[in-house]
């Protein structure tokens, strides 16, 4: 059987990469795609806790829905805006999407 | 070793090899077929927690939905970069350290929490986890409210995100 | 509607009328005068339905008409006020809702309704006439309505609000408003034409005038209150008690009773509103105001408020002997004084004026020596007469001014008697209403009301034994026989002696009507009050006004046994006035040729020049003075030490402590501190979205760390 512990610390790196992949790619498209993958690294967390707790308690499941919910509107609305950014500045590289600066 | 744990470290290596190529390969069609693939490996550790929903929802959102979106942005945005230069920022080594960081401060403390050991419970006999998903989801008792917010939300973002991509130039045909 | 809910309700049109016409209508002359003749009309109705009533209640002086409300919280008891009606009130009302519904309809005709405007008239000046082209093509000067017509209206309307306020007040609190308020009008209407500068002087002199005497009537209802703890009439006489406190003599100034002196202050207010000797001297110079308000304010009302008063006050005034003999002596004085002097005057409104003024004499010396009925009924029937006189002086000044306006030739004088002559054939409803009226003030025997009360006055000093009193007034009643012959046969006998007076004009029937209205009562209002045993006459009709207005004090006053001697000293003078007047006057056909033209009495034995020398002069110089030295030496001197410190003081704070301090070291302080702050923390914000999160991972890293170590070791 597999402890829990093998699954957290898979999702811990999972996660860690996802994190690696926010902050240091260049590419918005690519920072998005790190976002993706810290948020599958929680989704799956909540299904372990979900599975090694009370099996009854659908709360870890139903956590994780919403999340799949949240990150489909997450990706619909951050790929707009970067196209929406790409018309007006002809780029999507993050650093140089710097209007809100002073 | 069981089969089961032999099944899940391969996963789990191939998933975290998928992850690695996400995070660095220069050619972002690539790092979104990489993505595939790491999602693939996600839904499998889902059916190895017996949460066959969540790995089937897995599959249709986010291969089907999300990875699909994320390869037509990359395309419609692709003429600028075109994969020359670098891809990553030139702090680049900063970010690797916080992220082992992160992943050295996630593995610390979840060392010293005396539940890490805990095995699974069998999964109760007659027990079926869609219906009873399902059940919390539409029961007053439980998740109705986030369940209809959540969908409030989704409506929002769809309506935002036709707002904030349409091109006023060129989108509108009735002109 | 219950009769004391009418009484309440009397005074209102009038003032209503007034705020409507200077709120909204006063754009339209035809509806300010509709409104303000509605809103007489509409008292008048109702103090004819309270008269008639007041008429057929038994011993109404007990039961009077009373109904009075909460209106001044004084500590635990309150100040009421209200209205009430007893005979003497009913007597009153009687003929001033008259007068004045006579006067309104009156003005509509006086200031020319309906002409059209005035060439080049302007507000604040009678007008001058305008020019109109007839269907043949010839130019006529026609009279010109006045500028001012609505704001004529409302004044009036306020006017007649304050004085039906006085005659129904069952207080002298609000009698005073009511006489304050007329007191405002007078100035207001006597300086109605304020472009002339004799009316405004007219006006201020007026107001002053009457106002030195309100002054002592406000101290005398001051210290009544204090004494009495009331204003109210009724608890005041009723109360015997208190009464006789009040009667004590020899208790204050000058040996005199309380109640005599509380009288005597009152009377000093009647002294001025009525214009009796030493205060006369507003009332002939109030004849700058249109002559409607000389008939209204001069003549009917406001002169009579102040007779009305003294009677009110009657019951306290009758408890000083010496009281009454400083009262009997200044009304009898009056008369003969003004009598003399309305001999001499040419203007045909001053005659009137003084006899005016004379009249009211003979009112107060009645009340002096004890005459209150006599008084009472002189009081209502001058009113009439005097209205009546006034009105047909309008009359006949419109009718000449229609002269002037033909022949063109502004110096002459409308109002000079000398101008006139046979307007009898020219005018003659105003001939004969102006004759009735005449007769009337002179006493004429047997028909005119006039005869009947003088003779009463006369018949009460006699049979009291104030024989100085007697001779006074029988000499002054004389003179006004004669004087007023002669203004009727100046004016309206012989033949015209300018072109004018060829030229002159009946006036339109709303002048007439009153006219006509008027000299019914002048002649009808006498015979209510025949004395009983009066020789063939008596008891033909019952003696109904000294019965009636009698019952208002508590003793009724005894009925004068008849005798022969005041009567024939009455027909005397009356008669032998006339007569000799008509001798004279008929001959004479210019001021140089009358004998009379005395220059003391003309000048009015100088009474303005003196007041000029002793009061207003030494008033003028002290108000120079202490203009000159107390205000600007002084005061200002002060003022301009102050003025610079301060703005030394200011200054120093200014330049040591907010300047340096507040402004740059606080002020400009904080916001260079602020923006330098600013300008080094600002590259911290670079708008890169990564470097916020790698920052924001940091910080939540390190004080995660933190938290964990510290509570972890704590845990």
């Amino acid at each position: 059987m597999i402890p829990l512990s093998w699954y957290l610390i898979f999702a811990a790196g999972l996660f860690s990469l996802g994190l690696f992949g926010v902050l240091a790619r260049r590419n918005a498209v690519a920072i998005l795609l790190g976002v993706e993958l810290m948020l599958n690294a929680v989704n799956i967390n909540l299904a372990a806790f979900w599975r090694y707790g009370n099996v009854a308690d659908m709360t870890g499941q139903v956590f994780a829905i919403i999340v799949f919910a949240v990150a489909a509107a997450e990706v619909a609305v951050g790929l707009a805006l970067v196209i929406s950014v790409y018309r007006s500045r002809n780029t999507v590289v993050a650093d140089e999407i710097d209007m809100l600066k002073w | 070793m069981t089969t089961a744990q032999i099944i899940f470290l391969v996963v789990a290596a191939v998933t975290l090899a998928s992850a690695f190529m996400v995070v660095t390969t220069r050619n972002l069609i690539h790092a979104a077929l990489w993505l595939v693939a790491t999602l693939f490996g996600v839904a499998v550790t889902y059916a190895l927690l017996d949460a066959g929903f969540l790995a089937v929802v897995q599959v249709v959102v986010y291969i089907g939905a999300i990875a699909i979106l994320f390869i037509f942005a990359v395309m419609l945005t692709r003429k600028e970069m075109r994969d020359q230069g670098p891809q990553l920022n030139s702090g680049w080594w900063i970010s690797a350290l916080l992220a082992v960081l992160t992943f050295g401060g996630l593995v610390g403390m979840l060392w010293g929490w005396r539940g890490m050991d805990t095995l699974a419970s069998e999964m109760p006999v007659g027990f079926d986890s869609i219906n009873a998903l399902g059940d919390a989801l539409i029961s007053p008792n439980a998740f109705v409210l986030p369940f209809e917010v959540a969908s409030v939300l989704l409506l929002a973002a769809l309506v935002g995100a036709v707002y904030v991509a349409f091109n006023p130039r060129s989108g509108d045909s009735r002109k | 509607m219950t009769t004391e809910t009418l009484i309440w309700l009397i005074p209102l049109p009038p003032a209503l009328a007034f705020f409507l016409i200077v709120l909204f209508t006063n754009k339209n002359k035809a509806l300010s005068h509709t409104v303000g003749v509605g809103a007489a009309v509409l008292s008048w109705l109702a103090s004819m339905v309270v008269f008639f009533r007041a008429l057929s209640v038994e011993h109404l002086g007990e039961h009077p008409f009373v109904s009075s409300v909460n209106w001044l919280p004084t500590g635990d008891t309150w100040f009421r006020i209200g209205v009430a009606i007893d005979p003497l009130g009913a007597a009153v009302l009687f003929f001033v809702s008259i007068t004045i519904f006579m006067i309104f309809l009156y003005s509509v005709g006086y200031h020319n309704f309906g002409q059209p405007a005035g060439d080049h008239d302007r507000k604040g000046l009678p007008p001058h006439g305008a020019t109109v082209t007839d269907e043949h093509g010839h130019q006529h000067v026609v009279p010109s309505v006045e500028p001012m017509y609505s704001r004529f209206f409302a004044f009036l309307g306020l006017f007649a609000f304050g004085m039906y306020t006085l005659v129904v007040s069952d207080n002298l609190l609000t009698l005073f408003v009511g006489w304050e308020i007329m007191g405002l009008c007078s100035y207001l209407l006597i300086g109605f034409w304020y472009g002339k500068p004799s009316a405004r002087a007219a006006a201020i002199k007026a107001f002053m005038t009457t106002r030195i005497g309100d002054v002592f009537m406000l101290l005398g209802i001051g210290l009544l209150y204090s004494l009495t703890g009331t204003l109210n009439f009724r608890e005041i006489f009723g109360n015997e008690e208190l009464m006789h406190t009040l009667a004590t003599p020899g208790t204050t100034l000058f040996g005199l009773s309380l109640a005599g002196l509380i009288a005597l202050l009152l009377f000093i207010g009647t002294v001025g509103k009525s214009a009796q000797w030493p205060l006369h001297v507003w009332l002939p110079d109030a004849m700058e105001g249109p002559t409607p308000v000389s008939a209204m304010i001069h003549a009917a009302t406001m002169v009579s408020a102040g007779v009305y008063a003294v009677i009110r006050m009657f019951p306290l005034l009758s408890l000083d002997h010496n009281t009454m003999t400083v009262v009997a002596f200044i009304g009898t004085f009056t008369a003969i004084f003004a009598a003399t002097i309305a001999v001499a005057q040419n203007d045909i409104k001053r005659v009137l004026a003084y006899s005016t003024i004379s009249q009211l004499g003979f009112m107060i010396a009645a009340l002096g020596i004890g005459a209150y009925v006599a008084a009472a009924f002189h009081l209502v029937t001058h009113a009439f007469f005097k209205a009546l006189l006034f009105l047909g002086s309008g009359s006949v000044i419109h009718g000449m001014e229609h002269g002037v306006l033909h022949t063109g030739n502004h110096s002459v004088d409308p109002q000079d008697m000398f101008n006139m002559g046979g307007l009898r054939k020219k005018m003659p409803i105003t001939f004969w209403t102006f004759l009735i009226g005449g007769f009337a003030l002179s006493g004429f025997p047997l028909l005119t009301a006039g005869f009947w009360s003088k003779d009463e006055i006369l018949a009460d000093a006699w049979a009291n034994g104030h024989l100085a009193v007697f001779i006074t007034l029988a000499t002054a009643a004389f003179l006004t026989a004669f004087y007023t012959m002669r203004q009727i046969t100046l004016t309206f006998l012989g033949e015209p002696r300018t072109k004018e007076a060829e030229h002159a004009q009946e006036t339109p029937w709303t002048m007439t009507v009153p006219l006509m209205v008027l000299s019914v009562f002048a002649i009808g209002y006498g015979w209510v009050g025949i004395p009983e045993d009066f020789p063939l006459l008596g008891g033909l009709l019952p003696s109904w006004f000294h019965e009636f207005v009698g019952g208002t004090l508590a003793e009724h006053p005894e009925v004068i046994p008849f005798n022969p001697v005041p009567l024939t000293v009455s027909l005397v003078v009356a008669l032998g006035g006339l007569l000799l007047g008509w001798l004279y006057y008929r001959n004479v056909n210019s001021a140089k040729e009358d004998f009379f033209q005395i220059p003391l009495l003309k000048n009015k034995y100088h009474f303005d020049e003196a007041y000029q020398v002793v009061f207003i002069g030494p008033v003028i110089w002290l108000s120079e003075v202490f203009t000159k030295w107390a205000d600007q030496g002084v005061i200002d001197g002060i003022l301009h030490f102050f003025g610079p410190a301060t703005g030394g003081i200011g200054a120093f704070i200014r330049n040591k402590i907010d300047l340096p301090i507040i402004n740059e070291f606080i002020g400009d302080g904080l916001a260079a501190v602020t923006q330098e702050t600013g300008r080094t923390l600002r590259p911290i914000q670079t708008g890169r979205i990564q470097q916020y999160m790698m920052l924001s991972l940091v910080i939540l890293a390190v004080v995660g760390a933190l938290l964990y170590f510290m509570l972890g070791a704590g845990l």
